[in-house]
């Protein structure tokens, strides 16, 4: 088994369908087809893509990836309130919901935001893969400063190709919204956003403060884990950032060190061109000292910081999910003290304020039904996430390290190589020079000591 | 030991080259016809001793002595072991020695002495003249600057170094009262005592480089511990991150090996560079001399030119003669005649000295240039040789680098 990508098709086989299917993923119907299953709710998707999980192992078939998005071109975008930065974002895809095949919008980092946000507010227990941060102060980095923007342009690039390599998340109506939309700034501004994000921290606020009544094992063991992947993951991050640190000062000292054998050798005759073979060794190793750093911090910092930032995400993703048990527990309860069995005993159709207290009970069940729904809803999603993140994890990682790894192999071996030339042999191991060709270079010396 | 090599090459043949042996000392030197010191004793500076002592202003102070031991050849060439004659010597003392020797020979390229100060130390925190490792070091140059004195056709004939190798006490007193010190041109002095060298730079920064070097490899040890914890919490993961951290580990450990090479190169740069220096000094006092020769040349012609004016009336305009001649009125008779006789002496005088300086000049060229060349062609192999023995060792440090990176590669497949 590969083992390293999810089946990000499993869209495809779910999108088998007639073209009129509407996959509102907000559409109540949550009935599956056998054989010819349908995207509609997250929950059926969860549980379809929990299915292919299985079948995975018999899936021959390469993965077939139907929608293809990049993230280029920034371009400073100059008005009379403020200045920002867009990314022009592509997208070419197959998939039927989209009316056309192609789509080229632009995009600022607040949109990527939005879009963000939007996700994590419908799949509060999907881990969504982490944006670049926003612009801080302290980093002493101007905003619009080229290797920032560049860097921010592929971190942006990769949170969209995440989504589009998620069988859920791909699916999203804000997704296709981003990628398909002209303008996203009015959708932005309006929508149960702000409110939405109120509301939660509220509850959140509120649940914190009651705790969980019980956490099923797994999810205890899962919270623990997140706590120590955060901690390593920040030590690799700044291990990795010192080491880079040290390498770029080594790699300064060699600069200056080089052409110290050059000057010294505008003052010598028979050593000058050993010092000079020196010395052009010496800028060598620089130069592919300075590659390799720059290998480096394109390729293993960037994807240590993202995984620093994954584990923010993971700690978020299970502290909604304890929310979200929090709140069934605290109706749950509020339930409980409510009813009790003899007082539902027989209602009286002239008994008003029982057959009121009755239905207040009836609802608040219904709630605790859907709560309890959603519980299971959110802990299914997780669980499916969370196998197919630590893959894709361990992916990643695997592959930054292994390409650091290579690369320093490489950069030994050009090393080795700018020591070996013959010239510098050559010149070392002539016969000695004589004297009359030291005196023949015309030293003032000689002609003074000249007997 | 080294001395017993000497005494073999010296048989087989003249022109020796340095080798150095594993811990950087010399085991023979630029031998040539005559005998010299080194053949008829075995020198070595065996230790180093801290002592404690009131200096001269009274107040304490830490200082490292040195055993200097002596064996007389014949003994040793009989089969006979007898035990040396040692005395303890301070750095101090083999300075004396050196300056002594570049008065009393300033046409000899006197060889150089270890750094007086633990100036640049190797990524350590303080320039400590007690660091073992630095006293060390120093320890080895002073045994290569006796073989290399001893084994000098000239200086090693010298009287004061003798007795440096045999009397303890008593010695600084003797060499005092030679008054070499009244010989010494000033200038001179200054420039050979201390250690400036005019292409200092390649040998500063070559320290600079190395310690940040030293840093790159350690900083990777972390690796090792932060892998090991992080592979505690991972199933499939940790056997690969665990095995990849030791190798880590031991990335950072070869460093110490990497280094103690540098060193060694800094060592023969360092030695070069000092004897260029000297080289230098050697030529300069030679131009003094040719300059001073001038100066009496030019005095000397002067002088001949005014016995002509006195002697013979004609006075030439623009002379001085000429012009006193205007201002004042000639002179009476008796006081050219005075005049005169004075000049004579004078003239005499100076032709006696301008012969003393040419021949002075000619015998001080002469030697000084069979020094230099054997000097100059014997330091520029010795540095080609340190050259090809640093891309030598830069080459090794590479391939343990590809080693290690390899197997931590290997390791991360294995993730």
């Amino acid at each position: 088994m590969s083992g390293a990508k999810v089946p990000a098709d499993i869209s495809g086989h779910m999108l088998d369908l007639d073209e009129e299917e509407d996959l509102e993923v907000f559409s109540k119907n949550t009935s599956l087809a056998e054989g010819n299953p349908m995207p509609n709710s997250p929950d059926s998707m969860v549980n379809q893509f929990r299915l292919d999980e299985e079948n995975e192992e018999e899936q021959q078939g390469a993965i077939n990836k139907d929608i293809f998005v990049t993230v280029d071109n920034p371009e400073s975008h100059i008005s009379a309130i403020e200045t920002f930065i867009t990314y022009r974002v592509v997208t070419r895809t197959t998939r039927s919901e989209f009316d056309s095949s192609k789509y080229e919008v632009r995009r600022r980092y607040q949109d990527f935001l939005w879009l963000k946000s939007r996700l994590e507010e419908n799949y509060p227990t999907l881990i969504v893969h982490p944006l670049p941060e926003k612009f801080v102060m302290k980093s002493m980095v101007e905003r619009f400063n080229d290797d920032f923007i560049e860097t921010r342009r592929k971190a942006l690039h990769r949170f969209l190709n995440r989504i589009t390599e998620h069988p859920i998340l791909s699916c999203s109506h804000h997704f296709k919204v981003f990628l398909t939309e002209e303008e996203l700034a009015p959708l932005r501004k309006l929508g149960p956003g702000f409110l939405s994000r109120m509301s939660e921290t509220m509850r959140a606020m509120a649940n914190s403060v009651r705790g969980l009544r019980s956490k099923l094992e797994e999810f205890a063991i899962m919270q623990e884990y997140v706590d120590d992947f955060s901690n390593n993951m920040c030590s690799v991050d700044k291990v990795t950032h010192r080491i880079t640190k040290e390498h770029r000062e080594y790699m300064d000292e060699l600069k200056q060190y080089g052409p110290t054998y050059f000057h010294w050798a505008e003052s010598e005759e028979l050593l000058a061109e050993p010092l000079k073979g020196v010395g052009s060794c010496v800028e060598k190793c620089s130069k592919e000292t300075e590659e390799q750093i720059q290998y480096l911090s394109e390729v293993l910092v960037p994807t240590l910081h993202e995984y620093v930032l994954c584990a923010d995400t993971l700690k978020a993703v299970m502290r909604r999910r304890d929310n979200i048990q929090a709140e069934f527990e605290a109706k749950n309860e509020a339930l409980a003290s409510k009813t009790t069995d003899k007082e539902m005993v027989s209602i009286s159709l002239s008994d008003s304020p029982l057959l009121m207290r009755f239905f207040y009970v009836w609802q608040l069940q219904e709630e605790v039904d859907d709560l309890a729904d959603r519980v299971e809803q959110a802990n299914n999603a997780l669980r499916g996430d969370w196998s197919r993140w630590r893959t894709s994890m361990r992916a990643d990682l695997k592959s930054a390290f292994i390409s650091t790894a290579a690369k320093n192999v490489d950069y030994y071996e050009k090393v080795s190589l700018t020591y070996c030339p013959s010239s510098l042999y050559d010149v070392c191991l002539q016969t000695s020079t004589t004297l009359a060709s030291w005196f023949r270079s015309g030293s003032l010396i000689a002609t003074r000591l000249l007997p | 030991r080294m001395a017993e090599d000497v005494k073999e090459e010296s048989v087989a043949s003249n022109d020796e080259s340095d080798r150095a042996a594993s811990d950087g000392s010399l085991s023979n030197t630029m031998l040539t016809e005559g005998s010299c010191l080194l053949r008829r004793m075995e020198i070595c500076v065996a230790e180093a001793e801290k002592r404690s002592g009131k200096n001269a202003v009274s107040m304490q102070e830490t200082y490292t002595v040195y055993l200097v031991e002596t064996r007389p050849m014949d003994a040793i060439a009989e089969g006979r072991n007898p035990p040396p004659d040692s005395l303890w010597r301070r750095y101090s003392e083999f300075e004396l020695l050196r300056n002594y020797l570049i008065v009393t020979y300033p046409y000899i390229v006197v060889p150089p002495l270890p750094e007086k100060r633990a100036e640049f130390v190797w990524h350590k925190l303080s320039a400590d003249n007690m660091d073992p490792d630095f006293v060390e070091r120093r320890r080895i140059g002073l045994e290569n600057f006796l073989l290399r004195v001893a084994s000098h056709p000239v200086l090693s004939n010298n009287e004061m170094l003798y007795q440096f190798l045999t009397k303890e006490h008593g010695w600084k007193e003797m060499v005092y009262e030679t008054g070499f010190q009244t010989k010494a041109d000033s200038r001179l002095r200054a420039l050979s005592a201390t250690f400036r060298v005019r292409n200092y730079n390649s040998f500063s920064l070559l320290q600079r480089v190395a310690d940040r070097l030293y840093a790159v490899y350690k900083v990777h040890g972390n690796y090792g511990r932060v892998f090991s914890e992080w592979s505690a919490i991972e199933k499939e993961m940790g056997d690969g991150l665990q095995s990849a951290g030791h190798h880590m580990d031991a990335y950072a450990a070869s460093v110490d090996d990497i280094l103690e090479e540098e060193e060694h190169y800094a060592d023969q740069l360092k030695e070069y560079l000092s004897y260029a220096e000297a080289l230098r000094a050697v030529c300069r006092k030679h131009e003094l001399s040719q300059f001073e020769l001038e100066m009496a040349s030019q005095d000397l012609i002067s002088k001949k030119q005014q016995r002509e004016e006195l002697a013979t009336g004609i006075v030439h305009t623009f002379s001085l003669k000429g012009m006193t001649n205007k201002l004042f009125g000639q002179e009476a008779p008796e006081q050219r005649e005075a005049k005169l006789n004075l000049l004579e002496e004078l003239i005499a005088e100076g032709e006696e000295t301008v012969k003393e300086k040419t021949a002075e000049c000619d015998e001080h060229a002469e030697k000084a240039w069979a020094d230099i060349v054997r000097f100059k062609d014997q330091k520029d192999k010795d540095l080609k040789e340190a050259f090809i023995n640093y891309a030598l060792m830069q080459i090794s440090m590479c391939k343990k680098g590809i080693q290690v990176w390899s197997n931590a590669k290997e390791c991360f497949l294995k993730m």
